[in-house]
């Protein structure tokens, strides 16, 4: 059953190569996703949530010097975002444009962005879970470069040059702590490294500095306010597909890496830093969402909302607690679908109208019936309605939080940040409803007579999305129960 | 057979292409070519064969590390050949002779002179056979540097490669002369074993000396502040013999900074002094080589600053030379450079000749024109920034962790700095070929066959080395210096 992990980034990998050899483009791209697709959900329904640890593992040694190894596998997390990944992977080659020009490396670089994303969520060791990541580097560049739109190539320089420099700071990170343990117990395989950490190897004064590499690489990566300005021009300006994929699936990236690597091999370390990280997600709750509110162009909205909403992720993996943790990961899941749903909108709304500024548009409801609801639905989602799974995160990610308090104490650090972070949920309420009211509601004007609504054809993808965040956020426990098995070995 | 066999092979290989040029005057020069690459081709299958053995001799060994080096000198001489083929023409324009072919004999026979002098460096371990290799290696450079001589810009750099080259070697000779004042030897083996039982007051005496041999070696590594002759002479001199001086003269320059500052670690007093010197270096040069690179327009001056640069990252691993890898780091680190700066100069070569100049800007929309070349120089780009499942990240991440067990934090953070530069300006070339438009022709540039079969070769092997790391490792086993 091993092979099916193995197909979740081999099969965009080996398609984009056929493809960039003369296949037809979009047939190849949308049954290579279809594929990882399927092996994802096999994956997932299939994992044995009765017991904790990775499942459908093989491995494949390359330097036994090192204890290096190709080693693949999944546990209830893993298993989660390699569905989130390839999800949003067929939705986004479902979704991409007819491309005039370079139709075979447009499909290409989508695939190989997804096959990066899958590989680094499917790897169980340091070298290769952080090669993956950097495979998606390079056609990001080229797309936003070639296919973006606005100022696209400061964007594409923007992004490329801000992970590259976090990717090399992660990178430092993960040699020290390879370095960490005495030689004789160096080793690269992520599953052994948490076994090491229960003896205490990563407990010295080393780990702090290496916790914090991390963090700073780690974050970089998720847009972690001061670090997150990369963020909000890369996924206004990059091609719809992108943005979905790195917004929705590659961003979180670093947040895996915390929950995989950092957090469960250096717990005091991530207690001890746990009060800095508080201080910067505030600024991503509080700074980047009133930022949001200011922003006059709804890619931009997106843009920055996503950049606010890693603030509750980082909220729940600072509380350090069974709830928290289930909540960020949750969250991860929710957040990917939703943001993912939101962006093909907005690629779709300009496709129509052109334009994505508000004073623009207006009324557009009445022409785009379809598009208008499943947007609504997507709205609602992401400032976190109940019925959605992005509530039933949020709520785990509060509760997270409080539960560092002492009861009838005064408040203390979490819970502080823990209150900002419940404005918060007003403050998306605000920017994503004033969007919703400057698109849809209002006098239309005469210019929007002939918008063509979205077609069922095209707005499936973005339903797909809109619904398995419907049915994650009813029944919570499908995700749950996969994820808090792997969490309980590291938090209480 | 004895290892030294290996250099006098090499050696009566270019006499014999040198005596075929005078003797063979109707044979297509070309030919030449194809003999010299056949016979290296041979020389690196024997050396492939061949285990660390000792060499029956006091100032030339025949370790792993030797063998490494003389595999990327022949190597690289291969590849230099196969360019020379596609240069052929550039020649021709710049070298009126008789004979539409006159000149290209000897164009073909001086690398694998050259490469028979780098094959000697690489088993030195005394300062007088380093010294004579180092000329045998120089003086056929001053020649191949500044070989179109109708084009003014290869005479410049011709004059200028002499002039700074003859300097460096002054410091070599002046350096040597105080090591050997004070320890009354040459061998490398023999300096080792005696600096310890040196009076307290000539140790600074060794340092001066041992100084003056690290600013020498400087000089051809291309390390700042010794950088100034690179990018002018890498500009002017013909493409495949910048591609030389870039990987040859790099390569032998760090096997003989290696074995000299290791001979000098027996003394902690001169050894410490020297690491710091080294440290010194790689700061300065990976500032200056990132930095400079930023603003380049030309492609040529562009990969000079990035050879600057690697110097760089190659001489944080000499300042690990405490750490168990640190020899298994810089073997690393240059046969990945060897690959994916070669294929540059080769894509290079080739797109230029078609373009009239090697500016950046003659790459705008190479992605449409020609996207084999453009894939290539692609993947030449990204191993060169670092990127992951290339041979330039693995080269990275040893120097990294070399530098994190030896502590060298400052240097870690001034790479981390200068890696980011570095994926603004190689990134730059990648710009130009696939969001520029074409300028000009938009005709798809004709490749010779083995010039496709060379770029193919090191793009799987740039793929073969980031992905199965114990391929480049095996090169050079861990715990060697």
């Amino acid at each position: 059953m091993s092979f099916l992990v193995h197909l979740t980034y081999l099969a965009p990998v080996i398609a984009a190569i056929a493809i960039l050899f003369g296949w037809p483009a979009r047939k190849t791209a949308v049954i290579a996703a279809a594929i990882a697709l399927a092996s994802a959900l096999i994956v997932f329904l299939g994992y044995d949530r009765g017991q904790a640890g990775y499942q459908f593992a093989s491995s494949f040694a390359l330097v036994p010097e090192w204890d290096l190894k190709f080693y693949t596998g999944v546990d209830g997390l893993s298993a989660t975002l390699l569905l989130l990944t390839s999800l949003v992977g067929l939705a986004a080659v479902w979704l991409a444009p007819k491309v005039e020009d370079g139709e075979n490396r447009y499909y290409a670089c989508i695939l190989f962005i997804a096959a990066g994303a899958a590989g680094a969520f499917a790897s169980l060791d340091l070298f290769f879970f952080y090669a993956f990541h950097e495979l998606a580097l390079i056609p990001t560049f080229l797309m936003i470069g070639i296919w973006g739109t606005g100022n696209r190539q400061s964007a594409a320089w923007k992004i490329t040059i801000y992970l590259s420099i976090g990717s090399i700071i992660l990178l430092v990170g993960l040699i020290g702590l390879y370095l960490l343990p005495p030689a004789a117990q160096r080793t690269f395989d992520i599953v052994k490294l948490q076994q090491l950490a229960s003896s205490g190897v990563f407990a010295g004064a080393g780990s702090k500095s290496v916790y914090i590499l991390m963090l700073i690489g780690f974050g970089i990566l998720v847009s972690l306010f001061p670090f997150h300005t990369w963020a909000p021009q890369a996924y206004a300006s990059a091609p719809v597909p992108v943005a979905m994929l790195h917004a929705g699936v590659l961003k979180k990236f670093g947040l895996y890496g915390l929950l995989r690597v950092a957090l469960p091999m250096m717990p005091e370390a991530a207690r001890y830093w746990a009060w800095l990280l508080l201080i910067l997600l505030a600024g991503n709750i509080l700074y980047v969402g009133l930022a949001t509110i200011s922003q006059k162009q709804l890619d931009l909205t997106l843009g920055y909302s996503s950049v606010m909403h890693m603030g509750y992720i980082f909220l729940g993996i600072a509380s350090y607690n069974v709830i928290g943790l289930n909540g960020a990961a949750l969250l991860m899941l929710a957040h990917g679908l939703s943001i993912a749903a939101l962006f093909a909108m907005c690629g779709e709304l300009r496709k129509q109208t052109g334009t994505l500024n508000y004073l623009d548009l207006g009324g557009l409801g009445s022409s785009m019936p379809t598009l208008c609801f499943i947007f609504g639905m997507a709205t609602f989602a992401s400032i976190g309605l109940p019925g959605f799974a992005n509530f039933a995160s949020e709520l785990l990610v509060f509760f997270g939080a409080f539960k560092n308090g002492t009861a009838g104490a005064a408040f203390n650090e979490f819970e502080i940040v823990g209150t900002i972070a419940l404005w918060g949920v007003v403050i998306s309420a605000v920017y994503m409803l004033r969007a919703y009211r400057a698109i849809f509601m209002g006098e239309r004007q005469a210019r929007w007579q002939s918008v063509e609504d979205m077609p069922m054809n095209v707005g499936w993808a973005v339903v797909l999305l809109v619904a398995a965040l419907l049915v994650v956020g009813l029944v919570p426990r499908t995700v749950l129960d996969a994820v808090e098995p792997g969490i309980r070995l590291f938090a209480k | 057979m004895p290892p030294v066999f290996f250099e006098l092979s090499v050696l009566a290989l270019g006499i014999l292409i040198l005596l075929l040029e005078t003797f063979a005057e109707k044979q297509d020069r070309k030919f030449f070519a194809y003999i010299g690459i056949a016979g290296l081709a041979i020389v690196f299958l024997f050396l492939e064969g061949t285990t660390p053995a000792a060499s029956g001799m006091v100032s030339y060994v025949s370790d792993a590390a030797a063998i490494v080096f003389k595999k990327i000198a022949v190597l690289t001489t291969i590849l230099v050949l196969i360019m020379s083929i596609d240069y052929a023409g550039t020649i021709k324009r710049y070298l009126p002779g008789q004979s539409p072919q006159s000149g290209l004999g000897e164009f073909f026979a001086l690398p694998i002179l050259t490469c028979a002098g780098m094959m000697w460096m690489a088993s030195a371990v005394d300062f007088i056979l380093i010294f004579v290799s180092l000329e045998l290696v120089t003086i056929s450079f001053y020649v191949l540097v500044g070989y179109l001589r109708r084009n003014p810009l290869s005479l410049e750099a011709g004059v200028k490669y002499l002039i700074l080259s003859a300097l460096s070697t002054g410091f070599t000779v002046y350096g040597i002369t105080w090591i050997y004042g004070v320890t009354r030897q040459t061998n490398l083996g023999q300096i080792e074993h005696v600096l310890p039982l040196i009076p307290v007051g000539n140790q600074s005496g060794v340092l001066f000396g041992a100084l003056l041999v690290v600013i020498g070696l400087g000089f051809k590594i291309a390390a700042a502040p010794f950088q100034f002759w690179v990018p002018d002479v890498y500009q002017g001199a013909p493409t495949p013999i910048t591609a030389f001086l870039s990987v040859g003269s790099k390569s032998v320059g760090f096997i003989v900074l290696l074995r000299v500052v290791q001979a000098f670690q027996s003394l902690p007093a001169v050894g410490d002094k020297l690491i710091t010197a080294i440290i010194l270096l790689a700061a300065a040069t990976l500032l200056y080589g990132n930095l400079a690179a930023l603003p380049q327009t030309n492609l040529k001056r562009l990969l000079a600053y990035s050879s600057i640069g690697h110097a760089g990252y190659l001489l944080i691993a000499v300042a690990g030379i405490g750490a168990r890898d640190s020899g298994q780091a810089v073997v690393v680190y240059l046969a990945a450079y060897l690959l994916m700066t070669l294929l540059s100069f080769l894509i290079m070569i080739n797109v230029s000749a078609h373009a009239d100049g090697d500016d950046i800007s003659h790459f705008n929309g190479l992605g449409k024109r020609s996207p084999f070349l453009a894939f290539g120089l692609l993947v030449a780009m990204m191993s060169l920034a670092g990127v992951p499942l290339t041979a330039g990240f693995l080269g990275k991440f040893l120097v990294f962790k070399v530098a994190f067990e030896t502590g060298q934090f400052f240097l870690i953070a001034l790479g981390i700095l200068t890696v980011g530069c570095g994926f603004y300006f190689y990134l730059k070339v990648v710009r130009a070929m696939y969001w520029q438009p074409a300028q000009g022709g938009v005709a798809a540039i004709p490749v010779s066959h083995l010039s496709v079969v060379a770029i193919w070769a090191m793009v799987i092997l740039i793929f073969l080395l980031g992905i199965f790391p114990q391929f480049a490792l095996g090169l050079m086993p861990g715990g060697v210096n």
